[in-house]
């Protein structure tokens, strides 16, 4: 609890370092990310984390140090060299994409566990801490690194700014951006070039095993609440950044544990929250419109009721009557008619209800929606009589006022239906 | 008045020449059509024309000139399955794209752009859908998205690759309507078509495309039965035992020194 409270309350300079890095960190990944999963290139993203780790190793070896300066350049340039040997061996030979996606990831990655494996056992004191870029350590971040990766950032998130007209119209249809005359190499070099870097980036944090959920997971959950892409962007930004807090947190209280695999945790946390909640595309929502269906579909369905039984002179309407014409569920008739009577479309008189005036004129409208469908069916559609009854049934529920104005257009102001019953208006 | 000539132009595609030197020239301020069955380059000439495909051999001029001289006058409508309608942008946004220049990176679109792009989206018939996400859009209404886009450049000439494909009723009469339109202000409208049937209702012009040029002129001229049987009767089997050839051995399809000839 105390560890909580003296990290969220940021007085402590280091935890200032390590939040401040790693939120950068994971905003710049997240909005350069968007463009990633929106050129479907989510696979190369993951290939790029894994092939830069030997080019970390080497950059150690070359230079004799962490300085991140040295480790970004090693891991850039690895970063590039699978990227061009992808391209190679899927211009120059009959494998595809996949394939040379996975042959290079797995080559690479492979090679760097060699380095490092080589390195650990020379026994240089520096080494220590470099197999923390496997899996992440957030709380290694120093002043210098942050300094380092916060300017990279910046410039990154800068760049996407700049040419944010581009690359969206790239993202989109680049043969129609060529058609403009638009350099298309030049923006897509530019593209994977930021890709690269803003991997090279994210691995202290994040770690190069678990580096690509860091480009994809934000674009793809804030995907589920927006079609903009500036809100995408931003809302990308925004998961990044939360997921970037708590991970950092969970580097600073528990010593030995890697901030990569729990920003994954985190990201995941919130794809998954977005699934349920999202509006529109989320699962509750989708579950709420079902009840709303349901409920305007019996609605309607007693109201018809109604107008049935008095097109076949009843007078006193009771739940009785109302359940020998059709069948309801008792409980969700007496709820239905409670609803309806709230809206005052129905009105009761000790047991007896009845249609108020605004309650006939909802009842005619559905009976006439499923008159006129059934006539639509009949003359338009060639169906038989005795199909289009359980058709109009649900159709009656859908049309709108629009579709009933088009409707009654093309079948010229009908009067009666195909069994004869009198449409009312 | 030519809008545009192919000269001595052959392509590959995955090595397999698609167009075998063919030689065409266009009239200007015509509905035009490219027409010719599965597999006859159709595609292909249009984005060779475009500038996206690279030929093996001979050039391409609009009005005269290369493309890179008179883009501002070139619109290109691609196929409307060539793109993920599922990206996250509005008809709005969509047809903005057209008024995009690549020299003016910074540069925020003017209110005479923002009439411009209203004006494109009035014209087929999108205003009441113009804030809409293009996911939720018929096919038809996407088809339509693109042609707006096109018009807003405010180009003399139109490259549309199929724009008739899987479109409702609706759609078709709205793009016919606006092609008899541009017609009459003069411009060019070049179409890659594969319905033969709609084909003499639709085109003043017509290209017929097998490979090589079969036919090329007025659309009544264009469409004789001898025409069509050599377009469409059966490949030419000898043609297809070479193309495998030089497929196999990766054969040039010019020898140097003859690429612009």
């Amino acid at each position: 609890m105390n560890n909580l409270l003296e990290f969220f309350s940021f007085t402590n300079p280091t935890v200032r370092t390590v939040v401040l890095g790693t939120v950068l960190i994971a905003v710049c990944s997240s909005i350069v990310g968007t463009y990633t999963y929106l050129r479907k290139r989510s696979l190369v993203g993951d290939v790029v984390a894994h092939a830069i780790f030997p080019g970390i190793c080497l950059g150690f070896v070359l230079s004799g140090s962490k300085n991140p300066i040295f480790l970004m350049l090693g891991a850039i340039a690895a970063g590039w060299i699978a990227l061009v040997l992808m391209d190679a061996i899927v211009a120059k030979t009959k494998l595809k994409t996949d394939t040379a996606q996975a042959f290079i990831l797995t080559f690479f990655f492979g090679l760097g566990t060699v380095f490092l494996a080589y390195i650990q056992k020379s026994g240089s004191a520096a080494q220590t801490g470099l197999h923390d870029f496997l899996l992440g350590k957030a709380a290694n971040i120093t002043q210098f690194d942050l300094a380092v990766f916060g300017v990279i950032s910046l410039l990154l998130i800068l760049l996407v700014l700049t040419y944010y007209k581009v690359f969206k119209l790239i993202s989109f249809n680049e043969d129609y951006a060529a058609s403009l005359g638009y350099n298309v190499k030049f923006y897509r070099f530019l593209l994977t070039t930021m890709t690269v870097v803003a991997v090279a980036v994210g691995i202290q944090a994040v770690g190069v095993v678990l580096m690509s959920a860091l480009l994809i997971t934000p674009a793809a959950t804030a995907r589920l609440w927006t079609h903009k892409l500036q809100h995408l962007m931003l809302i990308a930004g925004i998961f990044g950044a939360l997921s970037g807090i708590f991970g950092a947190y969970v580097s600073y209280a528990a010593v030995n544990m890697p901030t990569g695999p729990w920003f994954v945790v985190f990201l995941t946390f919130f794809a998954l929250l977005s699934i349920f909640i999202a509006p529109k595309n989320g699962i509750l929502s989708k579950l709420k419109q079902k009840r709303i269906n349901a409920n305007k579909i019996n609605r309607e369905n007693v109201l018809k009721t109604f107008y049935n039984l008095m097109e076949h002179g009843a007078e006193q309407i009771n739940t009785q009557l109302i359940l020998e014409k059709r069948s309801f569920v008792p409980r969700v008739l007496e709820a239905t008619l409670h609803k309806l009577k709230h809206q005052g479309l129905v009105q009761r008189k000790g047991n007896i209800y009845s249609l108020t005036e605004e309650g006939m004129v909802e009842a005619k409208r559905v009976v006439r929606l499923h008159r006129l469908w059934e006539l639509y069916l009949t003359k338009r559609m060639n169906y038989k009589e005795d199909h289009i009854h359980g058709l109009a049934e649900s159709m009656e529920h859908i049309i709108t006022p629009e579709i009933e104005k088009d409707l009654l257009k093309e079948l010229d102001y009908p009067t009666q239906d195909p069994h004869q019953s009198k449409i009312p208006y | 008045m030519i809008s545009l000539e192919a000269h001595n132009l052959t392509v590959a595609y995955d090595k397999v020449p698609v167009l075998w030197d063919i030689d065409f020239e266009l009239p200007t301020g015509k509905i035009i059509g490219i027409i010719g069955p599965n597999g006859s380059g159709k595609t292909t000439l249009l984005k060779t024309i475009m500038g996206l495909i690279k030929p093996a051999s001979g050039y391409v001029k609009v009005f005269e000139q290369d493309l890179d001289e008179v883009r501002q006058r070139v619109a290109y409508v691609p196929q409307r399955e060539s793109v993920d309608w599922d990206f996250p942008a509005s008809v709005q946004d969509v047809v903005e794209m057209g008024r995009y220049r690549k020299n003016s990176l910074f540069r925020r679109l003017t209110q005479t752009d923002k009439e411009i792009v209203a004006n494109a989206i009035e014209k087929v018939k999108l205003t009441a859908f113009k804030d809409r996400q293009i996911s939720q859009l018929s096919g038809g209404q996407q088809q339509r998205v693109f042609i707006a886009r096109a018009l807003a450049q405010g180009a003399d000439i139109f490259f549309m690759d199929e724009p008739f494909v899987g479109v409702d009723a609706t759609t078709e009469t709205a793009i016919l309507d606006l092609l008899t339109t541009m017609r009459d202000e003069g411009k060019t409208v070049v179409i890659v078509h594969h319905d033969l049937q709609t084909v003499s209702g639709y085109f003043d012009h017509l290209v017929l495309l097998n490979t090589r040029v079969i036919a090329c002129g007025p659309t009544a001229e264009v469409l004789t039965q001898e025409n069509l049987s050599n377009a469409y009767g059966g490949q030419l089997t000898l043609l297809s035992k070479i193309q495998s050839i030089i497929k196999e051995k990766e054969f040039p399809i010019r020898e140097k020194g003859f690429e612009k000839r």
